[in-house]
């Protein structure tokens, strides 16, 4: 392939978000990922949830699917699974991820599909206006709401977990430059990597602003936490891995840490498929028909 | 014997099937045309279900209301099947029940229990009752003891009861057929297509023994009717499925719902042969469903899934997506009674309405029904090569009588189509650049670029786009891309063939309009009238050009649903009236003789506008 430059993957369209949205950051992120793997445009995808996060695929110059809302990742994963040669990013927000989309929020946890999911998180539905998402705490009010929030919080990491995602972070949209390195590193990451990311929304919610995260974000690599699961990691150590990953997924308020919490090894769903498809993945969906037929074989169990 | 309907009842759980598809593969062995018609409960043990294996001396789809030889496997089968078997006929059964009473079968309706009750005019009726009122009837009671014989030829062979007993539905079987006359060979074929090993050995084994037994010989006779080779005996679901590895189907999803999961559960089974790497995903939900698919169709792979009511209900969505996007994709519609759940395990046309305009918005979609095995197997294919060439959603109509109906079919007839006409474009060389793939067309039809085509990337989105896919709410944008994919519903309404569309088999003065599985009985009920003709409709949307062939007809419908939607399609399409509707919801498949009773009475003009029909057990 030619090579490419940082600006040549990025969209000759102006991106719509609200000054100082959040989402800038996760682009700008995104951008340089994408360019430092050197990946080509033609063999990347990124799709995308509705909300304005779901905007996303738009201002990039890869295929670009910005789906419906809440079903970004089965439509993500048929694809990778068609075909594996891809390299599948999936964006969505909080309410598209952990509202509409929950179900399949954890459905893809079991399958460990070989893509990154990228989840930005603003607390609230921004596209609607700014109604509670699914992130936001219990009794907190932001701006659009008439009362504080009557209903509490899921933890995206402590869910990712508990539905087996095999790489799990979290990132900052204002730290552009880790959040390029968790995305590189999640796409990298051989399963389904579960990036959650902090991302303010200047327009609608007041609480947690840029100004409130600033001096409460950290970094777990700072700390000396180290994410690594190696397979065959005896019970013990594998309690104390999950011991440490649960008290770090569920710190908030004080200090919040990004970084990687998870990082483990398991096979693929395209792995477990291969029990099903033994040509698979070499003979993989997009490929099309490879070899006729043998409709005799298949009729010989029906015959008289 | 010309026309012959064995029907076997009992608790659902006990393998009534594996009787009916021996008896079936059986008589198919001495060379009869079989249909066997499968109608059961949702539920995994215990309850009533039973099939009918029709014999006919050429091909058969279509079934008869009255049953020629009764095998009840249990007291249920005995009080249920009351007034089924025609005068003359026979039933066999185990005497052990007769002691019963109506109380004393738990899963017996309370409307069939009270109809029992009024019948016999007795609080409680014994089965033994029952039974009279069969041999009042004229039907010719034939005892026996099917446990009694299996433990009997059990120690005759030396094998433990317990063993035995999981013979009983070959013993069933093998009665039935030494009380007929018929051959015992056969029977130790269709035993040896069933079984292998010792399992095989000891059916076999068994089937002898009850043939060495002396039986009276019956006033009718089964004969052979001279093997053919080269004949296949399958189900409708089998049939689709076969017809979508025809089709070149790689990619399937499903979220498990009777009666369509069978063929999923089909193709899951067969990713081994040759050129049938279709890779099977069971999903989260419906929703997932045909979402996957779509994600999977974007990269070319030719994508379905599978679903009845409650699925299709929520597939909705997704549907319009893959409309908005121009997605290929195939969504097999098993139709089941409804509304909500329904009737899950029984048969409806209650969805043809929502197949062609459920959804928000408009988008172009083909709607296509297949009317019996065959057909199911041709139109998946026509399903898949529809989508990929007008790149847009297919709903291919069966329902739950074809999906689980039984059938013998000329093996020649299973034949891939061939069949193209997809618009790709070409790979690119160089550095990729956006490629305008919503770029209108005269046809309405823009090549597509599956995700990973070389050198070039665009958007999609399920907002109304531009051509590059780019989110626009600009007016003369939107008009062009309603108008660029509206088009393809013209464009395929003039490419698809006619025979494709709709076949008249016959014209008459009353003509007669159906679609879908009610084309068996059609057909058949021809030969019992005059002047009646039938048009049945393949294609559903686009709707075909019929007009013409409606002028100064007196138009009847026929379909399975409450109230008559083809009726209103039909009327909507043709401005033509339809003057007769005659419609069956009770979940039971027409059966021949209320389909020539009800166009009988049409053709007198005795007909009112609404017919319903009620039979079924
Ligand atoms: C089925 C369906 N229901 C509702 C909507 C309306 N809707 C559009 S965006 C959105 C919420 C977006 O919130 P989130 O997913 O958090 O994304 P954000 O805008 O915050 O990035 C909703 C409810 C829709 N598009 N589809
Ligand atoms: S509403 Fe919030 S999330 Fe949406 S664009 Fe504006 S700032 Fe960003
Ligand atoms: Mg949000």
């Amino acid at each position: 392939m030619v090579e490419l430059k940082l600006t040549d993957y990025k969209a000759d369209k102006h991106p719509d978000w609200c000054p100082g949205c959040g989402d800038f950051g996760i682009l700008s992120a995104l951008q340089m990922a994408l360019f430092e793997l050197r990946l080509d445009p033609s063999q990347t995808v990124v799709f995308s949830g509705i909300g304005c996060s779901g905007k996303t695929p738009h201002y990039l110059n890869v295929y670009g699917v910005h789906t419906l809302h809440g079903r970004v990742l089965p439509i993500a994963q048929g694809a990778k699974l068609a075909n594996p040669h891809l390299a599948v990013v999936a964006v969505g927000g909080d309410g598209d991820g952990l509202g509409i989309g929950t179900g399949h929020f954890v459905a893809a946890g079991r399958r460990n599909v070989d893509m990154l999911y990228i989840l930005y998180d603003n607390e609230v539905y921004g596209l609607t206006k700014g109604q509670a998402g699914p992130t936001l705490g219990l009794g907190e009010k932001t701006k659009s709401l008439p009362k504080p929030n009557p209903q509490g919080r899921v933890n995206p990491l402590l869910l990712a977990f508990a539905s087996g995602y095999t790489w799990i972070a979290r990132g900052y949209a204002y730290d552009v430059k880790s959040l390029k390195e968790l995305i590189k590193e999640g796409l990298s990451h051989k399963g389904l990597a579960f990036l959650h990311v902090l991302q303010p929304c200047p327009t609608y919610n007041d609480l947690h602003t840029k100004e409130w995260f600033a001096p409460r974000i950290y970094r777990l690599q700072d700390e000396g936490y180290d994410p690594h699961v190696p397979e065959g990691l005896p019970p013990e150590e594998l309690d104390k891995k999950m011991a440490q990953f649960q008290e770090k997924a569920a710190e908030w308020g004080e200090r919040i840490p990004t970084g990687i919490f998870w990082k483990a090894e398991v096979p693929t769903f395209e792995e477990r498929l291969k029990a099903y498809l033994p040509r698979y993945p070499e003979v993989y969906p997009a490929l099309g028909q490879q070899e006729p037929l043998d409709l005799e074989g298949l009729l010989k169990e029906f015959a008289l | 014997m010309d026309d012959f309907t064995w029907r076997v009842g009992g608790p659902q759980g006990g393998g009534i099937e594996t009787a009916a598809t021996l008896f079936a593969r059986a008589v198919g062995k001495g060379g009869w045309w079989v249909a066997t018609k499968r109608e059961y409960h949702s539920n995994i043990m215990g309850r009533h279900s039973y099939l009918d294996v029709r014999l006919s001396r050429k091909p058969v789809a279509s079934f008869r209301d009255r049953v020629d030889f009764l095998v009840a496997l249990d007291g249920e089968t005995l009080a249920r099947h009351l007034g089924e078997v025609r005068e003359g006929g026979v039933l066999l059964y185990d005497p052990k029940v007769l002691d019963l009473t109506v109380h004393k079968l738990p899963m017996l309706d309370h409307r069939v229990a009270e109809d029992l009750r009024e019948r016999l005019g007795r609080e409680d009726p014994s089965l033994r009752e029952i039974l009279q009122a069969y041999v009042e009837a004229g039907v010719q009671p034939l005892p026996y003891p099917f446990e009694e014989v299996a433990d009997r030829i059990g120690a005759e062979l030396g094998v433990p009861s317990l063993q035995a007993r999981r013979t009983l539905n070959t013993i069933a079987v093998a009665a039935s057929l030494h009380f007929l006359g018929f051959p015992l060979e056969p029977l130790l074929e269709a035993l040896a297509l069933q079984f292998r090993g010792k399992v095989l050995e000891l059916n076999q084994s068994v089937a002898q023994a009850v043939y060495r037994e002396e039986v009276p010989k019956l006033s009718f006779q089964l004969h052979l009717n001279g093997y053919e080779p080269g004949r296949v005996y399958l189900t409708g679901a089998q049939a689709a499925a076969l017809g979508k590895l025809a089709g070149g189907l790689r990619f399937q999803t499903y979220y498990p719902i009777s009666p369509a999961t069978d063929e999923s559960t089909y193709l899951e089974a067969h990713t081994a042969f040759t050129g049938a790497d279709v890779a099977v995903v069971q999903t989260e939900d419906e929703i997932a469903a045909v979402t996957m698919a779509i994600g999977a169709a974007l990269t070319g792979a030719k994508a379905a899934t599978a679903t009845s009511g409650p699925g299709f209900s929520l597939m909705a969505e997704g549907m319009g997506f893959a409309g908005m996007i121009e997605a290929p994709l195939v969504v097999t519609l098993y139709q089941r009674g409804g509304p909500s759940t329904g009737l899950p395990t029984r048969t409806e046309q209650g969805d043809l309405m929502f197949a062609i305009r459920g959804g928000h918005g408009e988008y172009p979609r083909i709607v296509l029904a297949s009317g019996d095995l065959l057909d199911a197997f041709l139109d998946a294919q026509k399903a898949l090569a529809w989508a990929w060439r007008y790149q847009t959603v297919v709903v291919h109509l069966l329902d739950k009588f074809l999906a689980s109906t039984g059938q013998i079919l000329p093996q020649e007839t299973l034949k891939p189509l061939a069949l193209d006409g997809e618009r790709r474009l070409a790979p690119k060389e160089g550095k990729p650049t956006p490629y305008a793939r919503y770029a209108p067309t005269e046809d309405g039809i823009s090549p597509f670029a599956p995700l990973g085509t070389p050198g070039v990337f665009y958007w999609m989105t399920s907002d109304e786009h531009d051509p590059l896919g780019h989110i626009t709410e600009d007016p003369v944008l939107r008009e062009a891309q309603m108008e660029k994919r509206m088009q393809k519903l013209l464009t395929a309404r003039k490419e698809i063939p006619l025979a494709d569309q709709y076949t008249l088999f016959r014209d008459g003065e009353v003509l007669v309009l159906g679609f879908g599985s009610v084309k068996g009985t059609l057909l058949e009920a021809l030969d019992h009238l005059e002047g009646v003709g039938y048009l049945h409709l393949r294609l559903l949307w686009p709707f075909p050009e019929i007009a013409h062939l409606l002028e100064g007809k007196r138009l009847v419908t026929v379909e399975h649903n409450y109230s008559g939607q083809l009726a209103d399609l039909v009327q909507q399409e043709t401005l033509k009236k339809v003057h007769h509707r005659v419609v069956k919801y009770n979940g039971r498949p027409i059966t021949l003789e209320e389909a020539v009773e009800a166009l009988k009475a049409v053709k007198r003009g005795q007909a009112p506008g609404r017919i319903v029909l009620r039979k079924g057990v």
